[in-house]
């Protein structure tokens, strides 16, 4: 079957109209955090509810991705009044489908526009979570879907379109920050008839689950975003690489990516024009590493997931050493709003250096937590203390921790630094893929670091010797310090270590590994002094 | 003239190779017997109870017991120089090859299942001193001033490393390791 | 090809393009430390003792993966260079069992000898002491996991000189090792065709010919000589 865009205009209105002949519609959010908690029997008790009142043609439910305030649900929305509800149980059904009044039910209800989790957030990225049922391509068309994909493809060259990316000041979101646009353009000027556009989904880093959310939640915005991407460098066949854990975004994923072949969005005729553009899902099998993206493509091309060192960099020779344009799952869900509305919108958001949006996965001792997509250059604090609402049951933040094992910590007393790449560098921690671990004054930050450590040390893929032995032995010196035994001798040799592993480590792996060490040094020394025994009997080497 | 340099030699765990190679010295000893006092050495006397103030100890042997732990940490205190003398000390080597294995199984299979004495693993302090867990080079417990290596070091070796230090010149040996 | 011309060390030096800074280095008497890096065989840039400081590059690079630049600038032996190779070493002194004094290899080691060269003199980080396996089942050698650098010459020079590939790495992080076949006992392996180039290639005695007892085993360096020149050659090409 083939669409044109003009048909795909068509069909969004098809499905709009059909929208509109529900009384309500109630969006369930069927995302990890709130299956986990009993999101799916919410939503069939609420589908048994409407056939029993036979109201199948005024209330729809509908599935839909992460709504964020993900330790609150299950989470239901009411589409009439952009009313969510929290907590929701199997018993609501009655209320919420025959509107029938509930005082506990009430007492459960937010606001969305006014509720402090909401209220400070810019929604891009997450615009269609709550909003979208990922299972259904007709309801990503009716948000707009793949307007952009057909604007793209009839309305602009490829140079336009990386030339509208590079305007519009988009930087990769995967954590380093590398311009999206110029990235693009290195791909786009190889000349070879082979070139892959990869997107990269192994998210890996301890508490972040943003593009999991994306791919669950709207699976249709990345495939649209690497189509563009693929159209715009000259691609055509693009890889997903998702790791194993994800069973549910690979599912939807599938699904997602079934749906837009049989309608002609993908395949050898995308948008009934010239254009090819496949996509195929390939399954990560549990190393973090693999998000790195030379170790990526080894395990795309089915190789032990190593690093090769850079250069030559994937964009000049990537994937089979063809021409590879390696972006991550958010970078991709920009890319659709950036065609649709124009580089000069998108730049207006955001500071001078870091355009747009972030989300971020807020988790820890806060009260609420959960996803949050804010404009680059708002405080950590107000993320923190407003959105997350401070620390649950009211003790003081001590510090909060981006960029996962690869990032760093942000004392309290900095928490007034923007997000934004070179600010959160500034501190000593880094933008990351978006994990925010905020935690109160009860937590030992050398245990912190010790956490990360062990984290990098089994993940080291050990191939090159710093990281595989210097984590280890990293890990071991400050295990003596949780154990109270370390000596004067043994910080000066963990710093050493740290120094060594980030100069001369293979890949970003091990290069970054001592930052949580090193920030948990710079801004809590006296906690690592604290756990020195004194140096009585003579000192090491 | 002035007084004799006060030397001592130690052996903890090891196989007392290194000593034997100390007494490759030969006719050097009678050299070195003019220029040092022996204050102790288990080539001469094997009392260790009174460890005297000197001037320098070899200490060959790595770190295997908790006699061993005491003796160093003492030897530390009244020596102004301690030298690892030999691979044993330098690195753990052969006497930390048993750290692949647990304390249990090391004393099962050095006192059960490979002897025929029927009064199986020693037990209490007074009899045989108690293992560590870990076999370990003496750098890991006190601070070393040179390392000589070599398993045993040649007698050469330790000539060169020995009259550096009395005549007070950095010694000129030959870079090994292992 | 053309020809650039580089600073190495303050020497002026020429390579062709696509020499790495390693082969030019070499080539002009400066010996940069390494351990991975086996002329005639693809290098991985896992050992991290070939690390240079090239100018205008933030990070340091693997000396064996550069291509050579005009005008590069690179310097191989600062002291911030030699301490990060010492301590690099010292870190792999204590990962395995390395007791030179009980192996095959003393004294024809490559790692013992680069060690002496660095001027290790202790290891300033705790032996890790690992249990790892011995395995003999191999009819004319023998592979001692305690003495292996997982430098993975032996992978690569099986692969694409024998053509065999019996050897790969299995496992992640400190639990990386060499396996034959797919994890095989090595003497059961079907695709070894027991012409012994993993040992000559070996830098430390974790692959060894059986019956030569302690320090008695030499390798053969002319063998290096021979891959060199069939790779010089093209009689082993690279797969795509």
């Amino acid at each position: 079957m083939t669409t044109t865009p003009d048909e795909l205009g068509e069909r969004a209105e098809k499905e709009l109209d059909r929208q509109k002949t529900f009384r309500e519609r109630l969006h369930c959010c069927t995302a990890a955090g709130c299956q986990s908690c009993g999101g799916d029997a919410v939503k069939a008790g609420l589908k048994q509810r409407v056939k029993d009142a036979g109201l199948e043609a005024q209330v729809e439910v509908v599935g839909t991705g992460c709504m964020g305030l993900c330790s609150k649900g299950p989470l239901v929305k009411r589409e009439s009044d952009d009313a969510l509800f929290l907590e929701v149980k199997p018993d609501d059904a009655q209320a919420l489908v025959e509107a029938s009044p509930s005082l506990s039910l009430e007492s459960r209800r937010v606001d969305m526009k006014t509720h402090p989790f909401f209220a400070g957030q810019l929604r891009i990225v997450l615009a269609n979570a709550g909003k979208v049922d990922p299972e259904r391509v007709e309801s990503y068309l009716a948000a707009g879907g793949y307007s952009a994909l057909a604007q793209a493809l009839t309305t602009m060259k490829p140079g336009d379109v990386v030339a509208e990316v590079t305007k519009a000041g988009l930087r990769g979101r995967g954590g380093a920050g590398y311009p999206t646009g110029v990235k693009w353009q290195l791909v786009a000027k190889q000349v070879n008839e082979t070139k892959y556009v990869v997107c990269n989904a192994d998210e890996g880093d301890p508490g972040a689950f943003m593009d999991r959310s994306v791919l669950e939640g709207d699976p249709h915005r990345v495939l649209e975003g690497m189509a563009i991407a693929g159209y715009a460098v000259g691609a055509n066949h693009g890889y997903v690489y998702v790791r194993g854990e994800y069973a549910l975004a690979i599912s939807r994923l599938q699904t997602a990516i079934k749906q837009a072949e049989k309608e002609g969005i993908l395949g050898a005729r995308v948008l009934d024009t010239n254009f090819r553009f496949q996509v195929e899902i390939r399954i990560g099998a549990g190393a973090f590493v693999c998000g790195e993206e030379t170790a990526l493509l080894n395990s795309i091309e089915g190789k032990r997931g190593e690093p090769r060192p850079r250069p030559p960099y994937p964009p000049e020779q990537g994937l089979w050493q063809k021409p590879t344009l390696i972006n991550n799952v958010e970078t991709f869900a920009n890319i659709a709003p950036i065609i649709s509305r124009g580089s000069a919108w998108f730049s207006n958001i955001g500071t001078e250096k870091s355009k747009g949006t972030k989300v971020f996965a807020v988790a820890g001792k806060t009260k609420h937590s959960g996803l949050v997509e804010v404009a680059m250059g708002t405080p950590v604090r107000q993320i923190v203390t407003q959105m997350a609402g401070g620390i649950a049951g009211g003790g003081k933040v001590k510090a909060i921790q981006t960029g996962g094992p690869s990032g760093g910590c942000v004392p309290e007393h900095l928490l007034d630094v923007p997000v934004d790449y070179e600010s959160l560098v500034a501190v000593g921690s880094m933008m990351g893929s978006g994990g925010m671990i905020v935690m109160d004054e009860t937590t030992s930050m050398v245990e912190i670091a010790r956490y990360f450590m062990e984290f990098c040390m089994d993940e080291s893929c050990g191939k090159c010797v710093p990281c595989r032995t210097g984590t280890v032995q990293m890990h071991t010196l400050l295990q003596k310090f949780c154990d109270n035994e370390a000596t004067e001798a043994d910080l000066d040799l963990l710093k050493k270590l740290a120094d060594l592993l980030r100069a001369t480590s293979l890949c970003g792996l091990g290069q970054s590994a001592p930052n949580p060490v090193m920030t948990a040094l710079r801004y809590f020394p006296h906690e690592f002094a604290a756990c020195m025994k004194p140096a009585a009997k003579g000192v090491h080497s | 003239m002035s007084a004799k340099v006060k030397l001592a030699t130690v052996w903890l765990g090891g196989c007392s190779g290194c000593h034997m190679s100390f007494l490759d010295l030969d006719e050097r000893l009678i050299e070195l017997a003019a220029r040092v006092e022996f204050c102790l050495s288990p080539l001469v006397d094997t009392k260790f109870k009174d460890f005297p103030e000197v001037d320098v100890t070899l200490v060959e042997g790595a770190v295997a017991n908790v006699e061993h732990v005491e003796m160093l940490h003492t030897i530390r205190a009244r020596s102004k120089l301690v030298i690892a003398f030999g691979d044993c000390a330098v690195s753990g080597n052969i006497t930390a090859m048993r750290n692949n294995f647990t304390v249990d199984e090391v004393m099962n299979r050095a006192y059960r299942e490979t002897c025929a004495v029927v009064n199986g693993v020693p037990v209490g302090d007074d009899i045989v001193p108690k293992l560590v867990p870990k076999v370990k080079p003496l750098h890991e417990l006190v601070k070393i001033d040179h390392y000589l290596q070599g398993c045993p070091p040649s007698a050469d070796r330790i000539w060169e490393l020995v009259t550096a230090l009395l005549d007070g010149r950095a010694p000129k040996l030959e870079r090994r390791f292992g | 090809m053309s020809v650039k011309t580089l600073t190495i060390d303050g020497k002026m030096m020429t390579g062709v393009e696509g020499d790495t800074v390693f082969t030019v280095a070499f080539h002009n008497q400066v010996q940069i430390p390494r351990l991975c890096h086996l002329g005639g065989v693809p290098d991985v840039g896992a050992c991290r003792m070939c690390l240079v400081e090239v100018e205008g590059r933030s990070k340091l690079s693997a000396s064996c993966m550069t291509t050579i630049e005009e005008g590069m600038v690179v310097r191989t032996d600062t002291e911030q260079l030699r301490e990060y190779r010492k301590l690099l070493m010292e870190l792999l002194l204590a990962e395995g069992n390395h007791v030179c004094s009980v192996c095959v290899s003393n004294g024809n080691c490559e790692l013992q000898d680069l060690a002496t060269h660095l001027g290790v003199d202790h290891v300033r980080v705790p032996y890790r002491h690992p249990r790892r396996e011995v395995d003999l089942s191999h009819e004319r050698f023998g592979l001692d996991q305690n003495r292996c650098i997982a430098c993975t010459r032996c992978v690569r020079t099986c692969d694409e000189v024998e053509g065999a590939h019996v050897w790969d790495m299995a496992g992640r992080g400190e639990k990386l090792h060499l396996v034959a076949d797919l994890g095989e006992p090595w003497g059961n392996s079907e695709n070894c065709t027991k012409c012994g180039k993993c040992v000559q290639v070996c830098p430390t005695g974790a692959l060894f010919t059986k019956g030569s007892a302690v320090g008695e085993m030499e390798k053969d360096r002319s063998f290096l000589k021979y891959i060199v020149y069939g790779r010089e050659r093209h009689q082993w090409v690279k797969k795509p």
